[in-house]
């Protein structure tokens, strides 16, 4: 098989698995719903009630689900090869800690309780905060070491301050809504943190997007990429400002998901060639169908405790990551 | 026709100065060898000329300035010191990303961009390995992959920071050969290089650089004499003319001064 004709199988497996779960996403819950009535709920309106809980809870459930994986997928993709660094994730940039820490605000000072966007669009602008620190930091030189020990020392600060709120917390309800909101979920979100949400994400996908070609060059170095006409200024500010409007909204209404952008992109390299710009369609695929599948498990696996998905994600993804680790040393031996 | 043309040229890195007012002029058909002892600025020339690192004064290339960074890599090609390849990508397709500044946004290599890409990797002896992952190749070939992908992009201009590190004779010498095919059909090509015996017998002419600044420029012979071996890279040598060209062959350190 040739290697394009291998690349647009593993493209239409992923999108085939993709569709396949946010179908399933639809139909997985605590009100009996049957499949095919569930649907057809969803698409006629006609019985009241159910297509309540079609469009109101599940959809906007899938939705997310879907679209917040393919953010994490694409954003680790785009990261690990502009920092050509295959630790690299959304979290290294501190997009993620300084997301939560604005969460953390949010529902500190009750803003949250006042009015509902206040924790997304104050979670949103932490985001925003945490990419202007490390593009600052970055300045002109564009090094991409200075990029990873910037976003190092962002995410330890944002981390520090959300500790401190909690520990300074004056009553253990509060504490315990922090402590909840930052381990990741998905569950009652409506289709307003969908709608707030999702033109960030697109924005985002749509800069992350574009580095595709720079990525495939800079596999040579910077000199290499700079020689061949890459303009590497461009390629860092798409790199970050994308990561940061799609992973901070994606924090922003789901809370810290970990392991998903980093695990994904490893997994499907060498399904890819290797070729970044290849992995990154291929990662945002890859990335919904794992968030739609672990979204789906937890629903299934603890129906009445609620477990969260951050929590799923990352109990299922480090001894994953530890194995990956593992083989790639036994095969360097 | 002058493809390389810098002029006055001066880069500080930090509160150093590092290259002090360069003038260098690379018509085409010339196979030039840049020598000098570590530290002269060698590779920071390079960078200068491809805009790589800030400067002052002014660089032409192939007779214009101010290009941009993808119309300049349809001129001149780099094959940077540090031999950087980060993922496992077949040497096809380390190859092909020569044809980068021949892309228009958003299409993929057409038929001529493919007979760039097997011309190069014969050239350089890789096609046998075209499907193998780079990562995989020993440290030569690695860097024999990474000078084809540098003749894939046909620029009329090479530049290669000390290309012939790492190879074995055969290769190096291949490697010699190549690029003084590359003058003969026309195009030009600049070599960092620390073999002073290659240098002396493949290229067409040398530029010797000492502290940031060109000591001696012209043809082999005329540049390195005993008394410049002796007072830029501080050795004794060997040298001779023989039926294949000059040989130098440095032998031992210069008695220290009484």
């Amino acid at each position: 098989m040739s290697e394009i004709a291998r690349y647009r199988l593993v493209l239409a497996t992923l999108g085939f698995a993709v569709a396949a779960l946010f179908v399933l996403s639809l139909t997985v819950g605590p009100a009996a719903i049957g499949f095919a009535e569930g649907l057809h709920a969803l698409f006629s309106g006609k019985a009241a009630e159910m297509t309540v809980i079609m469009r109101e809870i599940r959809l906007p459930r899938a939705i997310l689900g879907l679209m917040i994986g393919a953010t994490l997928g694409l954003s680790g993709a785009v990261l690990q090869g502009y920092l050509r660094n295959p630790l690299a994730e959304p979290g290294l940039l501190g997009i993620s800690a300084s997301a939560s820490l604005g969460a953390v605000v949010a529902l500190y000072s009750g803003l949250s309780l006042a009015f509902p966007l206040a924790l997304p669009l104050s979670a949103l602008a932490g985001a925003a905060l945490a990419v202007i620190v490390v593009r600052a930091m970055a300045g002109s030189s564009g090094s991409t070491l200075t990029v990873i020990l910037a976003g190092v020392a962002v995410s330890a600060f944002s981390a520090a301050m959300a500790s401190l709120a909690l520990n300074l917390s004056p009553n253990p309800f509060a504490a315990l809504e922090i402590v909840f909101w930052m381990m990741g979920s998905l569950a009652d979100r409506s289709m307003q943190d969908v709608a707030l949400a999702a033109p960030f994400m697109l924005a985002g996908w749509a800069m992350l997007a574009l580095t595709g070609r720079a990525l495939d060059v800079l596999t040579l170095g910077d000199h290499a990429a700079a020689s061949l006409g890459i303009d590497l200024h461009r390629t860092q500010f798409l790199a970050i400002a994308g990561t940061a409007a799609s992973v901070g909204a994606a924090t922003a209404v789901a809370g810290a998901i970990g392991f998903i952008g980093l695990v994904v992109p490893h997994l499907l390299r060498p399904l890819v060639g290797s070729v970044p710009s290849r992995l990154l369609p291929a990662s945002a695929l890859g990335g919904a169908a794992i968030l739609l599948l672990a979204d789906i498990s937890v629903r299934l696996i603890a129906p009445e405790r609620d477990l969260k998905l951050g929590v799923l994600t990352a109990l299922v993804g480090a001894p994953f990551f530890l194995w990956l680790v593992w083989r790639a040393r036994r095969m360097a031996a | 026709m002058s493809l390389l043309d810098v002029r006055d040229l001066h880069v500080r890195l930090g509160a150093r100065p590092v290259l002090r007012g360069i003038s260098l002029n690379v018509d085409a058909g010339e196979f030039v060898g840049l020598i000098g002892p570590n530290g002269a600025g060698k590779t920071t020339l390079m960078r200068a000329t491809l805009g790589l690192v800030p400067s002052r004064g002014i660089v032409a290339l192939a007779g214009n300035t101010g290009l941009s960074a993808r119309e300049r890599a349809k001129v001149v090609a780099y094959v940077p010191q540090a031999r950087e390849v980060n993922w496992p990508l077949t040497v096809e397709r380390v190859v092909s990303l020569g044809r980068m500044p021949h892309l228009p946004a958003f299409s993929s290599p057409g038929a001529q961009d493919r007979d760039a890409v097997a011309r190069a990797m014969r050239r350089m002896g890789v096609a046998a390995f075209a499907g193998r992952a780079v990562t995989e190749l020993s440290g030569g070939e690695q860097a024999r992959v990474l000078i084809a992908r540098a003749l894939a992009q046909d620029a009329p201009l090479l530049l290669a920071d000390e290309p012939t590190a790492g190879l074995d004779p055969e290769h190096q010498i291949t490697l010699m050969r190549t690029f003084a095919g590359i003058a003969r059909e026309g195009g030009s090509v600049v070599a960092c290089l620390h073999d002073l015996g290659l240098a002396a017998s493949w290229c067409t002419r040398l530029v010797l650089m000492e502290a940031g600044a060109v000591v001696a420029d012209g043809p082999p012979r005329d540049v390195l004499t005993l008394d410049r071996l002796r007072s830029v890279y501080h050795v004794e040598a060997y040298v001779r003319e023989h039926d294949h060209g000059l040989v130098v062959q440095p032998l031992d350190l210069i008695a220290p001064r009484q």
